[in-house]
């Protein structure tokens, strides 16, 4: 029998029961649609993962105060608080070679108000080297000016949200808004660049490092951002970073330093993982899909009897009778991943359409992981079927109408 | 043609054998028009499927054509069936979301014949029956002569050397019943050996040689006597 005329015999079986064809190919179209949108969404939240801390700026290392980690060796006699981390330490680091910059970083939180409108704001304290350690963009004006990180200008840069609830239409450059007690000029306005690691960087007021000091009364920073010269001398940094902090707290190794690429080939990990995961799991469904096939696959071989009956006597061999079977549910098990595939595709543009920021993407793996464990189920679960199909006595398979 | 010698076929039914065949020896001739008669459980039926190679018998030998049928594999025997042999049946067995045509294309397509070739034998038989008109029909929306003629299309579309027919008729009216009679006797007009099962003794009185059967046995047959 040819190829072509197998593929029509098996069309027109499929379609003769249009009901029963379309519930499994719907039940195959719905596994292999999981498939691919449930690692296409795990595939998006490592890129998203990813994408946030790229954002964070290139070979970036943070500098936190207090060891978090835990190291073996006998607990301290003394009680011991870690020391604060202050501007010098981060000027400090500056001496390695393996440093390109440093951006010392204060936070705190203050009312910022301008006339009677007032908002309470996220205030970071720090330094012009952050414009280009954080990646910033200005939508307006300029970034604090460089110069003595000890002079505590009277300046400030607003987040874009924070600028269109204090100065709606209006432009923000040159005037003066009120933070805290003190009185400092607008001379720029941030990009809305979105939320990056929990803080939005719309709702935030930049002011000179001093001026935060002077206006928390504290000297401790929150964390020191570096960059490194580049991707290669992120361990030197790294190390150099701890030396000069410990030698300048006498000896004691009281900081944490985080890599930025440590934590993203972790996430990176983690995220690969979920994704095999959740994809196994919507697997799950194609076997059941399978089973289904198989299911119906087996009655219909009981209802088409006769006609397999009359197959044999016009002088098809029972290998045949097997391989027309086996045809069908291929055809089944393709078709349905077709249909699956574009309901994928649907998903995908409604998704894309619901969370435009979102980074949905489909790996290349899971569409063609997805037929042909589609086509597989299908051919695995047809063998049953096709095999009794085929083992059926002629006679009696005649003499049943 | 045909050489049946001590053919047994015994069926298990709970505990009881029973015979359906026993030590049946029969010959036919290429060409020979043949029918089969006996009340229900006779053998007939069994009889009709150990020559279609529907079946086994369990004891004996075979010949069709000069070769032994009995020991064929069920690829070989396949073979024969799809070559050699047409069937006629009586609830016609036609695939219903077929059409007539692809009906009676059905064993063509098996073969593997070239689709061109394929659809002029398939006009052609359908022409010859009658049917031209009716080839685009599903078998739903034929009438009962109409299907059974076009499953004699189907049996016949291969020049299948032996024609075998279970009750033909049975489920038929009297005046399509006579047509497809003639429509087999003409078959075998044209050289084709025809064996035709039936209850009727009516029809069997019209085929040129018959054979009674009785609890497995032939109790009487008309050719006997001229040996093939």
């Amino acid at each position: 029998m040819k190829a072509e005329d197998v593929i029509r015999f098996c069309g027109r079986s499929l379609a003769g029961y249009p009901l029963r064809t379309g519930l499994m190919l719907l039940a195959m179209a719905i596994g292999v649609a999981a498939v691919v949108l449930l690692t296409s969404l795990g595939e998006g939240a490592r890129r998203y993962v990813a994408g946030k801390f790229t954002s964070l700026g290139t070979h970036l290392l943070i500098v936190l105060p207090g060891r978090s980690e835990t190291v073996g060796g006998p607990p301290p006699l003394l009680g011991q608080t870690p020391r604060d981390l202050t501007v010098d330490d981060a000027l400090a680091l500056t001496r390695s070679s393996a440093v390109r910059r440093v951006a010392p970083l204060m936070l705190g939180s203050a009312p910022v108000s301008l006339e009677s409108r007032s908002r309470e704001a996220i205030i970071m304290g720090t330094t012009a080297d952050m414009f280009e350690v954080r990646n910033l963009e200005m939508a307006q004006g300029r970034f604090l000016p460089p110069g003595e990180v000890g002079r505590a200008e009277a300046v400030c840069v607003l987040g874009q949200k924070l600028r269109n609830e204090l100065f709606g239409n209006g432009s923000p450059l040159g005037a003066f808004v009120r933070i805290g007690q003190r009185r400092f000029r607008v001379i720029g306005v941030l990009t809305k660049k979105g939320e990056s690691l929990g803080t939005d960087l719309g709702e935030v007021a930049l002011i000179p490092v001093a001026s935060a000091s002077a206006l928390f009364n504290r000297a401790s920073l929150f964390r020191i951002l570096v960059q490194a010269q580049s991707r290669e001398a992120i361990p030197r940094a790294k190390k150099a970073i701890l030396q000069i902090i410990q030698e300048r707290h006498e000896g004691e190794e009281d900081v944490t330093v985080i890599t930025q690429d440590a934590l993203l080939a972790t996430f990176d990990r983690i995220f690969k993982a979920l994704t095999l995961a959740v994809g196994g799991i919507a697997a799950i469904s194609l076997a059941v899909a399978g089973i289904l096939i198989m299911n119906v696959m087996l009655i219909a071989v009981s209802q088409r009897t006769g006609e397999i009956g009359l197959l044999m006597a016009i002088g098809a061999p029972g290998k045949q009778i097997q391989r027309l079977f086996l045809s069908e549910a291929a055809m089944l098990s393709l078709v349905g991943a077709a249909v699956g595939l574009l309901l994928a595709l649907a998903g995908h543009w409604v998704l894309a359409r619901l969370f435009p920021e979102f980074p949905l993407s489909v790996p290349i793996w899971s569409p063609i992981t997805a037929v042909g464990v589609a086509l597989a189920t299908g051919l695995i679960f047809g063998v049953l079927p096709a095999r009794r199909a085929s083992r059926l006595d002629p006679v009696v398979a005649l003499s049943r109408r | 043609m045909i050489r049946l010698e001590s053919i047994e076929r015994i069926f298990q039914v709970g505990d009881e054998r029973v015979f359906a065949l026993r030590q049946v020896d029969l010959a036919v001739r290429s060409g020979e028009y043949l029918s089969i008669m006996g009340p229900s459980g006779s053998g007939k039926s069994t009889m009709l499927n150990i020559l279609g190679l529907l079946d086994r018998p369990d004891k004996g030998v075979y010949q069709l054509d000069g070769r032994d049928a009995t020991h064929l594999t069920d690829r070989q025997q396949a073979e024969m069936r799809r070559h050699k042999i047409g069937f006629i049946f009586q609830f016609f067995h036609l695939i219903p979301r077929l059409t007539a045509a692809e009906n009676v294309e059905l064993p063509l397509t098996l073969a593997g014949v070239d689709p061109v070739a394929r659809k002029e034998c398939v006009a052609a038989a359908l022409a010859r029956l009658g049917l031209a008109e009716r080839a685009k029909h599903r078998p739903d929306q034929l009438s009962g002569g109409q299907r059974q003629r076009v499953a004699i299309a189907r049996a016949t579309i291969m020049r299948p050397a032996l024609v075998l027919a279970d009750e033909p008729t049975g489920n038929l009216d009297r005046a399509s019943g006579t047509e497809v009679i003639h429509t087999i006797e003409s078959l075998n007009a044209e050289g084709m050996t025809v064996v035709m099962v039936t209850h009727d003794p009516e029809l069997g009185r019209r085929a040129r040689r018959q054979v009674r059967m009785l609890d497995g046995r032939i109790v009487s047959d008309s050719g006997a006597g001229h040996e093939g």
